[in-house]
């Protein structure tokens, strides 16, 4: 462990009301869910400066569910920001509704990981590799932000405001995530660096014709060209090949290049039924 | 009760499944503080300044540099050639060179600290790849015949380059010691995690101007090396060593991870190139080629890891007319270092990828092209020795081919490119040429009241050493396996083996201790059963307490060397092995993955064949993580995706099935005909995947790892 553990001080609420007011009253605190991202941080030291206080949510169980509605005809899946991966897996509901969730789910990390790691901690640390966003982007998804002051809801196209950052302020904690799904086949494909605890190089997943990304620009992104082609009754792989380069803006890092990005993705879009006939 | 060729219990399995064994982070000493090394963030330059924050509370801390070696001693790793620091003094060669050390009770206070301490540099240019090196650290030359003539006589000339990356050697425990300074202040005992004992105890008795006497190296549980705990232990423990005799104290010193990886030594990145005059019938008549490694900013083991990597290069395959031109090149990198394979592995990816090219340009098939140019008894290597006896490279092949039964491909349409590739490889047992004379390795055996104990310094590392040399002697006494226990490696009760490197303890080390038992017997007379034999040994024991019986290594006869002009019997024996590995390419994704990889090896004589196969199996497995994903990112001389999430090995879902069959074709001088296995495993997968996915795409790649970002490269540019 590379961070002075001895310094970080661990705050832990025994209800959302008391994690909200200590959100609230102190400054500095850095919500932990399942600690999947932050830990790996801590151990090689490289935590951002000044990060020493942390709120531990693990207890809040009243966070810890999943829901299911109907709006008109559609589904909405309601989840607790502490639902976590295994969770999503070994949920009927979302193997009914969302089954391309659990098949995200089931590529994150390990069965450890997946223990651990949180569907609210997946949206909060921000990351553009997270492997859940890409379907919750692909879906109607609104995420319910709450403070002392009482809840917003803003819809997941709007929480990234860049690499790593949203508009959630210090202290709000999200705390649920109601995903509206449309109707349409569900796809789904991580590619990533191994066949198993991967950090993805390319992520996919589309519901109908709404398709969504990840890895390949500072947020999760949806093909709105391509959408808006096929909307429009465009069905031509060629174009909505072409189109996607406007979408997405891939960058080369240690993992991978931004070629490679850009090709996977254009070949995973061809994969889809739309231009599968 | 014959024991060799049977899977008997491990010797140290119970303590360590069991959680017992104790690994160097368990230990702990009364007193004792933690080391922690402050490293270069420059690739080259030279030191202006080193500079310690007077804000800062200094109490508690014990900080050392090169001016605390004591007198009497050298700032110089020994090794081969006398160039690396154990701390630099006024200029640095490479990224993460060790500068400063501190040490302190609170192991959390060291990282604070280290933030307040400020190396000044005045950078110099550096040379960070091989592509652009030009500095020679080491060069030879080995040469049969004529080329020219050779090449007069082809119908056709053919010429190829291949690379191989970095690779990192992985175990599973990081490097550790623990160093114990003397209650006289005059000696010290270094405990650790390390292959080699006995060469820890030179460095740190050189380091330290100390007498044998005064330096005891103990090695504790060890969670791997694959040649990554060959020569740095050396370093690490002349740290702690420094540490421990500055504060007066026991000082720990354990890697993590990141700093293991960016710090610690990596397989030789090399260059192979070829240029070979065939016939049109596929007869090999001239191989020219040169082998380029990238040495690292020192020299350390390089040499020797040439001199196997040039032996090597031809491959199995007989010529009349040879020229293997070896060269090391300096970079300004972490130093390169010993790795499972020490060069083989690199070279022969060479040859066995340009195989399969002369084989295609002469509309050869590459099976019929090996057998037609393979090794057999009484043909004569580069070097100028004869094989005789123990050559096995066409039995493996054709064991390969009819072990590896066709598949059949899937009814639906999966969309994947499908290809299988073969490799045919040797690999020399024991140190090269006339190291082993030089080594002159001791090992024997001990009397007690209720069994024998074996005294030897090789180390067990996972690969099964204890329960292998246990074996041996239990046959060669005719005893049960149980009676026989081995002291732990401590350089003040067993005899210097020789370093647990190069294939050598079964063969070698194996041999010697053989020998000693066979010493032993002598002494006891005969006896016709183990109950026998403990009556004697105790009737001999209460003449003769600490009873000991020390052999050492005698050369066969007939192996001769010569040094200077690199001609003569490079090994007295070698192993043989054939992998045909079948790859399944995703289209899509560009991925490559290795379905299944057989392994057929003769090692001599299997003396325990599970961890024989286990052995292979995880050496071909580390061979498919080097062939398709390990890759070590470098940015400015550092390793760039220093963590487990970045540097990517693979995984149980990407591992093939491995099928591997053991051929025993006895070696009259290695104990009961065993010959070398733990490093033959890792020569061949890498070019048969490649050759697979050759055979899968149409595309020729020559460089691993084969990531898919190569691959799509590859097949752009068709």
């Amino acid at each position: 462990m590379k961070s002075p553990v001895r310094q970080f001080e661990l705050l832990r609420p025994r209800t959302l009301r008391e994690a909200l007011t200590m959100l609230h009253n102190e400054s500095g605190l850095v919500p932990l869910a399942g600690g999947t991202d932050l830990l790996v941080l801590m151990n090689a030291g490289t935590l951002p400066r000044g990060t020493h206080r942390f709120l531990d949510l693990w207890g809040l169980d009243e966070l810890r569910s999943i829901r299911r509605t109907l709006i008109g005809r559609r589904p909405q899946l309601v989840f607790g920001a502490l639902t976590t991966f295994t969770d999503c897996i070994s949920s009927r509901t979302v193997l009914r509704d969302l089954p391309i969730l659990a098949q995200a789910a089931r590529e994150v990390g390990g069965p450890q990981i997946q223990n651990r790691g949180t569907l609210g901690g997946n949206i909060g640390n921000a990351s553009p590799a997270a492997d859940s966003l890409p379907v919750l982007r692909a879906a109607d998804t609104e995420l319910v932000l709450s403070s002392v002051a009482g809840e917003r809801r803003i819809p997941l196209a709007d929480y990234f405001t860049g690499y790593r950052t949203s508009v959630r302020r210090s202290d709000e904690l999200i705390t649920a995530i109601e995903v509206l799904v449309p109707p349409g086949k569900q796809s789904f494909r991580k590619v990533g660096t191994r066949a198993a605890q991967a950090i993805s190089k390319v992520v996919l997943a589309a519901i109908g014709k709404r398709i969504a990304l990840g890895s390949v620009a500072p947020t999760v992104v949806r093909a709105t060209s391509v959408e808006r082609y096929l909307a429009a009754g465009g069905s031509e792989f060629e174009t909505a090949r072409e189109l996607l380069t406007d979408d997405i803006h891939p960058i080369d890092d240690i993992r991978s290049t931004a070629a490679y990005r850009l090709r996977v993705a254009q070949n995973l879009l061809g994969q889809l039924p739309t231009f599968q006939r | 009760m014959k024991c060799v060729g049977k899977n008997v219990l491990r010797a140290e399995g119970e303590d360590k499944v069991t959680g017992r064994a104790k690994y160097i982070d368990d230990l702990s000493f009364p007193g004792m503080i933690y080391g922690h090394t402050v490293r270069s963030s420059v690739a080259r330059g030279r030191i202006l300044s080193v500079a310690r924050d007077p804000a800062f509370d200094w109490g508690g801390f014990t900080l050392v540099d090169h001016r605390a070696i004591p007198p009497g001693g050298r700032n110089i790793v020994a090794m081969i050639v006398e160039d690396q620091p154990f701390l630099a003094v006024d200029e640095v060669r490479h990224r993460e060179e060790p500068i400063l050390l501190i040490a302190h009770a609170d192991p959390e206070r060291l990282a604070e600290a280290v933030a307040h301490i400020e190396v000044h540099y005045a950078p110099e240019p550096a040379v960070l790849d091989l592509e652009h090196a030009t500095t020679v650290l080491k060069e030879l030359t080995i040469s049969k015949g004529d080329l020219e003539q050779g090449f007069a006589q082809a119908d056709r000339v053919v010429e190829g380059s291949y690379f191989t990356g970095a690779q990192e050697q992985l175990y599973i425990e990081p490097n550790g010691v623990i160093a114990v300074p003397g209650v006289d202040g005059k000696s010290i005992t270094v405990y650790g995690s390390m292959q080699c004992p006995y060469y820890v105890q030179r460095a740190l008795r050189l380091l330290l101007g100390l007498d044998e006497t005064q330096v005891r190296v103990v090695q504790t549980t060890t969670g791997g090396g694959f040649g990554g705990k060959e020569e740095y232990p050396s370093i690490l423990a002349g740290h702690a060593a420094l540490l421990a005799c500055a504060a007066g104290r026991p000082v720990k010193m354990v890697y993590d991870r990141l700093e293991d990886l960016v710090a610690t030594t990596k397989r030789h990145p090399a260059r192979i190139r070829h240029r070979t005059g065939v016939q049109r019938d596929g007869t090999l008549v001239a191989m020219e080629i040169e082998v380029d490694l990238d040495g690292g900013a020192y020299v350390t083991l390089s040499p020797v890891v040439l001199s196997r990597a040039s032996i090597h290069a031809t491959g199995p395959y007989r010529a009349p007319h040879v020229r293997v031109r070896g060269r090391v090149l300096q970079t300004n990198t972490p130093p390169t270092g010993a790795f499972r394979g020490f060069g083989a592995p690199q070279s022969q990816f060479g040859i066995e990828l340009h195989m399969d090219r002369i084989a295609e340009e002469l509309g050869i098939d590459p099976v019929a092209l090996r057998q037609k140019n393979l090794y057999a008894s009484g043909d004569v290597t580069a070097t100028g020795q004869r094989l005789d006896g123990s050559v096995s490279a066409h039995e493996v092949l054709e064991r390969a081919l009819q072990r590896h039964v066709k598949k059949k491909r899937p009814k639906k349409k999966d969309g994947l490119l499908r290809g299988t590739g073969v490799a045919t490889f040797f690999h020399g047992s024991g140190f090269t040429g006339g190291g082993e004379v030089k080594l002159a390795s001791r090992a024997g055996i001990e009397l007690t009241p209720r069994n024998v104990r074996l005294l030897v310094g090789s180390t067990e590392i996972g690969q099964g050493t204890r329960t292998m040399h246990a074996q041996i002697v239990a046959d060669t006494l005719a005893i049960p396996y149980e009676w026989v226990e081995t002291a732990d490696p401590d350089t003040a009760r067993v005899p210097d083996s020789g370093p647990t490197v190069a294939s050598r303890t079964c063969m070698v080390v194996g041999r010697i201790l053989q020998r000693a038992a066979l010493d032993l017997q002598q002494a006891l007379g005969p006896y016709r059963t183990p109950d026998e034999f403990r009556r004697r040994s105790r009737k001999l024991l209460a003449k003769r307490p600490a009873l000991q019986f020390i052999a050492q290594y005698d050369r066969p006869g007939d192996i001769r060397w010569d040094d200077a002009t690199y001609q003569g019997d490079a090994y007295g024996a070698y192993a043989w092995g054939c992998n045909i590995a079948d790859v399944e390419v995703d289209p899509i994704t560009y991925q490559a993955r290795c379905t299944r990889l057989t392994a057929v090896i003769d090692i001599g004589k299997a003396i325990h064949p599970l961890l024989a196969c286990g052995q292979i199996e995880g050496g071909s497995l580390q061979a498919v993580g080097w062939a398709l994903y390990e890759e070590v990112v470098m940015r400015d001389g550092r390793m760039a995706n220093g963590q487990l999430t970045n540097y990517i090995i693979p995984t149980t879902l990407d591992t093939p099935e491995i099928l591997v069959e053991l051929v025993e074709n006895p070696y009259p001088h290695g104990p009961f005909g065993a010959k070398g296995v733990g490093e033959c495993p890792v020569d061949g997968p890498a070019a048969a995947i490649l050759n697979a996915i050759r055979q899968a795409t149409g595309v020729r790649l020559n460089a691993i790892p084969a990531t898919p970002e190569k691959i799509m490269q590859a097949m752009d540019a068709r």
